[in-house]
């Protein structure tokens, strides 16, 4: 268990926060030095979000590694950290990745670089790291917070740096020209801010109307999930039911865009794909797992019985993510457009296993998480490097390509592998589970959604073969293959998908008292044929 | 609380006569409680004598020098009131019940104080311009007809005219606008809001560039406010004959029905016509300074026209002022009448947060932008005062705090902007400013960020405090329209941002003035308030708890 002495959640925090700044702080000239600074600082922070999660102890207490300090009285906020199972493998998920994405991202910044003339001051390199790492600060902390104020914060101001990345260091890339891609940039910069900010303003109308609730009731307002918690339990707390529906929907709706769960995804596809590709995966596995994860930790844990009163809606625009996702990502002509709608409908497969309300579901869209954040990285990362080189998004100019890059080819076929959720991969295990979990409590509901598994297939294999297989096309002729800082980029990713698909233990150990407990929240067993439910 | 409080009314014409030394008491003035507005008021009075009496060379210097000492030591003296207690414990009514010397009068004071420390700090500018005539020159006109680089102003540069006259008519204006909100009656309260309106006319109109904008919003502005002071003049007419008395608390307690009536007064207390209307006019005049819609149309303009440092200024000093005679006006007056302005002040508060949103949104010229946006916050600070409570108190406290320190900064950055033909504040022409002064962009951006009231920013904390508020105080509709405003608002701050950083700076875009350590003081005070306000309000929120109670 903790030593309390130590507190590893801030530190694991702070660290990528004052890379962050010292990054920035990289004279202009120092370019190599920038990106080796900010490397070295999101592995420091990847070492410590592993200590973190093998010092976590699975059949210890709910919350571990807790720190409490009251931040400001005033507004009941305080700084509380502190993981459970759960929110332990988000951070280690996140701090894993972010290496990766700034090695793919190694020179997305230099286009930036040439285009004014010497300016002192102006250090897009020092710029695109610095903003990665206060992202991956941000999302940090709000995967460790347990005070709902102190959550809301980082998942508000985290849209500030993911905006600029978008904005400021979006894909060249586009049919278009620079003007048109200029012009598409700003607007799927505009459009993630607007969605997510709205999105975010009205679940801060919620906070507020939570803290006027507890101010009323237990004199003192506050956002301590556990003091709220604790008051529920002992009966002080006690919210009426409409109070409680109207809190919930506050809260939902924020985490729904964040997902984003049909019908409020559309802001994904124009943000994945205006951005680079590491950008893209910053924004799909890493951010908007925040969005998830928040339903699991906040919606069911402070309004139990309001989101078993919304679990039939919530289920069926689950299953409509899924499948309109898919169907969409059938549709695509453009690559990185064709990777976001697969994630809206993997998204409607977490949330799908969130609201289930079974071990099964709930453990399965955990792991669905981190797999579907390795998955798509590798995937995405790979069409990064394949679109870098033909300078164009579209699959149209792409095809023959495993002629001339067969390990490029490869590796992309795997990631794709590992999407539609081929057993051996890792996202079998979580989709199989998802669904298990889904079709225990909804037999129709699970069963529709297995055509999404159809339809991934379909995406999926007729993407390959209309960019990899077939005549090398014109563009394509003297493609080169994968680089050395590429597959250092790419060979771990797909090491971890082949490991957790074979082994998914050491995740789902820590991970299932973390659902139990959960589950035990709104007061669900699992139905009759229970497979693994040992209390 | 005194007894003198109650002005001689028409009553005494039928009671007996009174001893005359009570009838006519001898004035007793608190001079050391006064303090702060004595010493404003005083060193304004000197700054008129420099004008008159020392070369012109000498001054700049000595208004500029005169000016900061004046405010620092006022605000000393604000401190050294709170500390004695003047702000909780010992609060009271001075000058024979014409000012309050309570939390919130202090508090807002002190606001006031240092945001016209910045503000001066801005007004002697000297540097952003480049030399006219052989002489560097600021914001503001040499004389009235002058042309930037013309005839005129050289003749007038050559004679020695300076621009100093602006340093004691902003002193004049600190020392109304610090009566304003502790004003006790409502004929202080007239002659308060005169005293600070009346150099604020003078100041929109000496912008050196764009001279006829410039006038043009001074006659807008002195037209209006004249409206607006005829309002809450008649206003206060009619309340005196409802009540018989112009002291807040004589009001409150006819109001509450504890008074004392004479049968002079039976018949008017009974008028409600008399209170309503009369409530209603003094509250125009006062949602007038605060530039509520619907009476806001004059902001726009003057935020153009005036000079910018002016504008500043302005925008936040006005608004902390006069919201703080606001509060006093409902808090005190009126708490009794709460189910009559309550609807009233939920419809002026929603309308002002839509409306202030929505057209900032079509807007391409900063100023005018910032202008709306003011009116945008007017309405969340009005959901605030809605609250009638004292959590409603302390956070339209804090919100001011916050607000105005943003404001002034923003400002400030915005005389940075230019090009030939002065301050370039066409939205168009800030395409690019990221590329070109990331640091100046990156503060604006900061400010713009902190009004959009994104989190780990003032803008946030504040917008929390009076949402809360106002949620406790079971406006909960108010909360959902305030933060669906904020979302829209938040698009037209987006959009500045967008244009600095993401839009190809043009060719012939505006240069970034480098300014002198006074505007860089300025700017760097707003961002530190910015910051620390976001990062940690509680030792301020503390402050605005305290000083939270009304003295009456």
């Amino acid at each position: 268990m903790a030593d309390s002495s130590f507190p590893i959640l801030t530190v694991t925090a702070a660290l990528p926060a004052a890379g962050a700044i010292v990054t920035a702080a990289v004279p202009a000239a120092r370019k190599a030095a920038a990106r080796y600074t900010a490397l070295a600082f999101s592995l420091g922070t990847l070492v410590l979000s592993l200590i973190t999660l093998f010092r976590f102890d699975p059949q210890g207490a709910r919350y571990q590694f807790t720190e409490t300090h009251t931040w400001v009285k005033s507004f009941g906020l305080h700084y509380d950290l502190g993981v459970d199972g759960i929110g332990a493998v988000m951070v280690a998920l996140t701090a894993l990745l972010i290496p990766f994405v700034m090695l793919a991202g190694w020179h997305d910044a230099d286009p930036l670089e040439d285009v004014t003339g010497p300016n002192r001051r102006w250090r897009p390199t020092q710029g695109f790291f610095a903003l990665i790492l206060a992202v991956e600060a941000m999302v940090v902390l709000s995967f460790e917070a347990t005070d709902v104020f102190l959550f809301y914060i980082f998942f508000e101001a985290m849209l500030i740096p993911m905006y600029f990345l978008i904005g400021g260091f979006g894909d060249r890339a586009h049919a278009g020209g620079e003007e048109e891609a200029s012009r598409q940039r700003s607007y799927a910069a505009v459009k993630f801010l607007l969605y997510n900010l709205a999105g975010g303003l009205i679940m801060l109308a919620a906070v507020i109307g939570l803290y006027a609730a507890t101010a009323k009731q237990l004199g003192t307002g506050t956002f301590a999930l556990q003091d709220i918690l604790n008051a529920r339990a002992s009966g002080k707390l006690d919210l009426a039911t409409s109070t409680e529906r109207w809190l919930f929907l506050g809260f939902f709706f924020a985490f729904a865009v964040k997902a984003p769960l049909w019908p409020l995804h559309t802001w994904l596809p124009n943000a994945m794909g205006e951005s680079t590709a590491p950008v893209a995966v910053l924004i799909t596995a890493v951010v908007d797992k925040v969005g998830t994860f928040a339903m699991l930790r906040f919606c069911l844990q402070l309004f139990p019985e309001a989101s078993k009163w919304a679990t039939p809606v919530i289920m069926v625009l689950a299953v409509i993510s899924v499948l309109y996702g898919a169907l969409l990502a059938v549709g695509q002509r453009d690559i990185k457009r064709l990777i976001a709608y697969a994630s809206v409908s993997h998204f409607g497969f977490i949330i799908l296993g969130i609201f289930a309300m079974t071990s099964q579901g709930q453990s399965g869209a955990t792991l669905y998480m981190v797999n579907h954040g390795i998955s798509t990285a590798a995937l995405m990362l790979v069409a990064g490097f394949l679109i870098s080189r033909r300078g164009s998004r579209l699959i149209a100019d792409f095809g023959g390509v495993q002629k001339v890059a067969p390990v490029l080819a490869g590796t992309f076929l795997i990631g794709g592998l590992a999407t539609l959720s081929l057993p051996g991969l890792a996202p079998f295990v979580s989709e199989f589970l998802v669904l298990v979990g889904a079709f225990s409590r909804y037999p129709a509901l699970g069963i529709i959604a297995t055509l999404g598994i159809v339809l991934a297939a379909l995406y999926v294999l007729v993407l390959y073969q209309r960019t990899m297989t077939g005549p090398v096309k014109a563009g394509v002729a003297g493609m080169s293959d994968l680089k050395a800082r590429e597959l250092v980029v790419v060979t771990p990713l797909i090491a971890l998908l082949l490991f957790l698909g074979v082994y998914p233990k050491p995740v789902a150990d820590i991970v299932n008292p973390s659902v139990q407990h959960t589950l035990s929240d709104v007061h669900k067993t699992d139905p009759k044929p229970a497979l693994e439910a040992k209390k | 609380m005194s007894a003198s409080a109650i002005a001689p009314s028409v009553h005494s014409l039928w009671t007996t006569a009174a001893p005359a030394t009570e009838k006519f008491p001898t004035p007793h003035i608190e001079y050391a409680q006064l303090s702060p507005t004595l010493i404003v008021f005083g060193v304004a009075a000197l700054g008129v004598l420099v004008e008159a009496f020392l070369p012109r060379k000498s001054r700049y210097t000595a208004q500029v020098g005169l000016a900061v000492v004046g405010l620092a030591a006022a605000f000393a003296a604000i401190v050294a009131l709170a500390e004695k207690g003047y702000g909780t414990t010992k609060a009271h009514i001075a000058a024979m019940g014409a000012v309050a010397v309570d939390g919130p009068a202090l508090f807002l004071q002190g606001t006031i104080l240092l945001v016209a420390l910045v503000a001066v700090f801005t007004f002697a500018e000297r540097r952003l311009d480049p030399k006219a005539h052989g002489r560097h020159v600021d914001s503001f006109a040499a004389q009235g007809s002058a042309v930037p680089g013309g005839d005129q102003e050289r003749a007038a540069v050559r004679a020695g005219f300076t621009t100093t006259e602006v340093f004691p008519l902003l002193m004049f204006a600190v020392g109304g606008m610090l009566i304003f909100p502790a004003a006790n009656d409502l004929l202080t309260l007239f002659v308060a809001l005169e005293v600070f309106s009346l150099p604020l006319y003078i100041l929109c109109a000496l912008a050196r560039r764009n001279r006829l904008m410039s006038q043009e919003s001074a006659v807008k502005y002195f037209l209006l406010g004249a409206f607006s002071s005829a309002f809450l003049l008649f206003g206060i007419a009619l309340l005196y004959g409802y009540a018989g008395t112009v002291s807040y608390s004589g009001i409150a307690s006819v109001i509450d029905g504890t008074a004392k009536t004479t049968p002079a007064l039976a018949s008017s207390t009974q008028n409600d016509a008399l209170l309503l209307i009369g409530l209603a006019m003094v509250t125009v005049g006062l949602l007038f300074k605060v530039g509520a819609v619907p009476f806001h149309m004059w902001t726009p303009d003057v935020y153009q026209g005036a000079p910018t440092p002016v504008t500043g200024f302005m925008a936040a000093a006005t608004k902390v002022a006069a919201f703080g005679a606001l509060l006093r006006l409902l808090y005190v007056v009126l708490p009794g009448m709460r189910w009559d302005w309550r609807p009233v002040m939920w419809g002026v508060a929603i309308v002002t947060m839509v409306i202030g949103a929505v057209i900032a949104v079509t807007q391409t010229d900063v100023k005018r932008l910032l202008a709306y946006s003011s009116i945008a916050h007017a309405g969340f600070i009005l959901a605030g005062v809605i609250a009638i409570d004292k959590s409603g108190v302390s956070s339209v406290l804090f919100y001011l705090a916050a607000y105005s320190f943003v404001t002034l900064g923003a400002f400030a950055v915005v005389t940075l902007v230019r090009d030939a033909g002065g301050e370039a504040t066409h939205l168009s022409r800030w395409a690019g400013l990221g590329r070109r002064s990331p640091l100046v962009a990156a503060v604006f951006a900061v400010f713009l960020l902190a009004f959009a009231g994104i989190p780990l920013t003032s803008g946030f904390a504040g917008k929390f405090a009076v949402f809360k508020a106002a949620a406790q105080g079971g406006a909960m509709p108010l909360v959902i329209v305030g933060v669906i405003s904020s979302a829209i608002a938040a698009f037209f701050y987006i959009r500045v941002i967008v244009l600095m950083f993401f839009s190809e700076p043009k060719a012939d875009g505006p240069s970034v003035a480098v300014p002198s350590p006074l505007t860089s003081t300025a700017i760097a005070v707003g961002v530190a308030v910015t910051v620390v306000l976001g990062l940690a309000p509680q030792y301020f929120l503390d402050l605005a708890d305290k000083a939270g109670v009304f003295v009456r």
